[in-house]
């Protein structure tokens, strides 16, 4: 049997091991960030349709993530949704006519919201809501107006005429 | 025929009894913890003997069950274009699955059959009983100390388990098969929750720590105090816990999947 001191000592290298791990597990596996929150401010825009897109889906400008989604909500009257974002603070300088979309990561992948920066000097600032918005693409709705389109044969006039014929 | 249904009768009361019997093992363990100043000593040595004794087999099957998830999961992955996903695919289904699962079996091997044999052939040479001629209660001064042991061992184990594996695919899939080191840790960050899947695993895991050393600490207090009833106790004492981890780890994945 080993002597009670050393056992002691062995157990607290033991725990201090397991406490290394959950810290490895939070902060560089799982991106635990609400520990040390960063600085955001609130953003809200409303779409027509916003696919796949989740709470916690990235905000990016130009493919770098600057935020992310923190709810979604349908306006009971408008029936659109409304998406809320939190945007670092030290991304303050968005232009306040800046659009933003939902695109997918790939083929296949999640989909996030991209925000295609304008000209205006006046910045988004907690609260404030973008106007121009897109939606996101709907794989099944491209194939569906392709094969329209298609059915509709093909050439481009007779594409125009699917157009008018369809509003 | 009466015989037969006799027979049937007195195995099914026998199992009853037996599982009486663990249960008030249980609540004594569990609502009569060892003394802080008197148990503080015997719980510590417990831990050293379940926990850091099998730290090496822990560490070990980890890397490699790690290192095995991210070369399977790469060759399958590359197939879809998706090989940066393989952080994602090896971090869910360790945090959520293999770690506190494969911990628990291997902790039921290792620990939890040491643990049914000390007690059985402390039963068997009279040990325990002479604990309590001397006014000392087993209970109090054997099992309890185990008990406590395991269930604070088994989520450390888990914790070191599920760090290694992740360690060890990152091995693989970085340095040997030549991801992106940045795009494995972004990814992995970006869709695994703490809440959701660190956290969870580690209620699956004291769960089953629970469990394991219950089934470790009765079948060793309820054996047949013979060589040939300590060996039974000891086999029961694996079979039992690995399939108590299996069926609970489905419930408990039920209740976590489903909006609990």
């Amino acid at each position: 049997m080993l002597p009670q001191r050393l056992i002691e000592s062995l157990v607290g290298l033991f725990l201090l091991f397991a406490v290394i791990a959950l810290t490895v597990l939070a902060f560089k596996v799982s991106g635990l960030t609400s520990l040390f929150p960063v600085k955001t401010y609130t953003v809200t825009a409303s779409f027509d349709d916003i696919g796949g897109l989740k709470v916690r889906s990235p905000v990016k400008i130009s493919g770098v993530q600057i935020g992310e989604v923190s709810n979604i909500a349908l306006d009971p009257v408008t029936f659109r949704a409304i998406v809320t974002m939190q945007i670092e603070t030290k991304f303050n300088t968005i232009p306040d006519d800046s659009s933003a979309g939902i695109f997918t990561a790939g083929l296949l992948g999640d989909n996030y919201i991209a925000i295609t920066p304008m000209y205006n000097t006046t910045y988004l600032t907690n609260g404030s809501k973008i106007q121009v918005t897109r939606s996101a693409m709907i794989l099944e709705k491209l194939i569906g107006q392709l094969v329209y389109k298609i059915g509709n044969g093909g050439s481009s006039n007779s594409n125009k005429d699917g157009d008018k014929n369809a509003k | 025929m009466l015989d037969k249904l006799t027979l049937l009768g007195r195995w099914g009361i026998n199992n009853l009894r037996q599982l009486g019997k663990a249960g008030i093992l249980l609540y004594r363990a569990l609502f009569y913890p060892p003394n802080f100043r008197k148990g503080f000593p015997l719980v510590m040595q417990q831990i050293y003997s379940e926990g850091v004794l099998s730290l090496v087999i822990i560490v070990v099957s980890s890397l490699f069950i790690g290192m095995v998830l991210a070369l399977q999961g790469y060759h399958t992955l590359a197939k879809f274009g998706s090989a940066q996903q393989l952080g994602v695919l090896v971090a869910l289904s360790v945090t959520r699955e293999l770690g506190p699962v494969v911990t628990a079996i291997l902790f039921a091997g290792r620990a939890g059959s040491a643990v049914t044999a000390e007690i059985g052939l402390m039963k068997a040479t009279e040990q325990l009983s002479s604990m309590e001629m001397m006014a000392v209660d087993p209970i109090h001064r054997v099992i309890s100390p185990r008990f406590w042991g395991g269930v604070i061992s088994m989520p450390l184990l888990t914790l070191i388990f599920n760090a290694t594996a992740i360690y060890g695919a990152y091995l693989v899939g970085v340095k040997w098969l030549g991801l992106d080191t940045g795009i494995f840790w972004s990814n992995m960050q970006a869709s695994v929750s703490f809440q959701s899947d660190v956290l969870n695993g580690i209620i699956k895991s004291v769960v089953f720590g629970i469990a394991v050393v219950w089934i470790a600490v009765a079948q060793g207090f309820e054996s047949v105090p013979t060589s040939a009833g300590i060996s039974n106790a000891t086999t029961r004492s694996v079979v039992y816990s690995s399939l108590a981890v299996l069926g609970l780890d489905f419930v408990l994945t039920a209740m976590m999947i489903g909006s609990w």
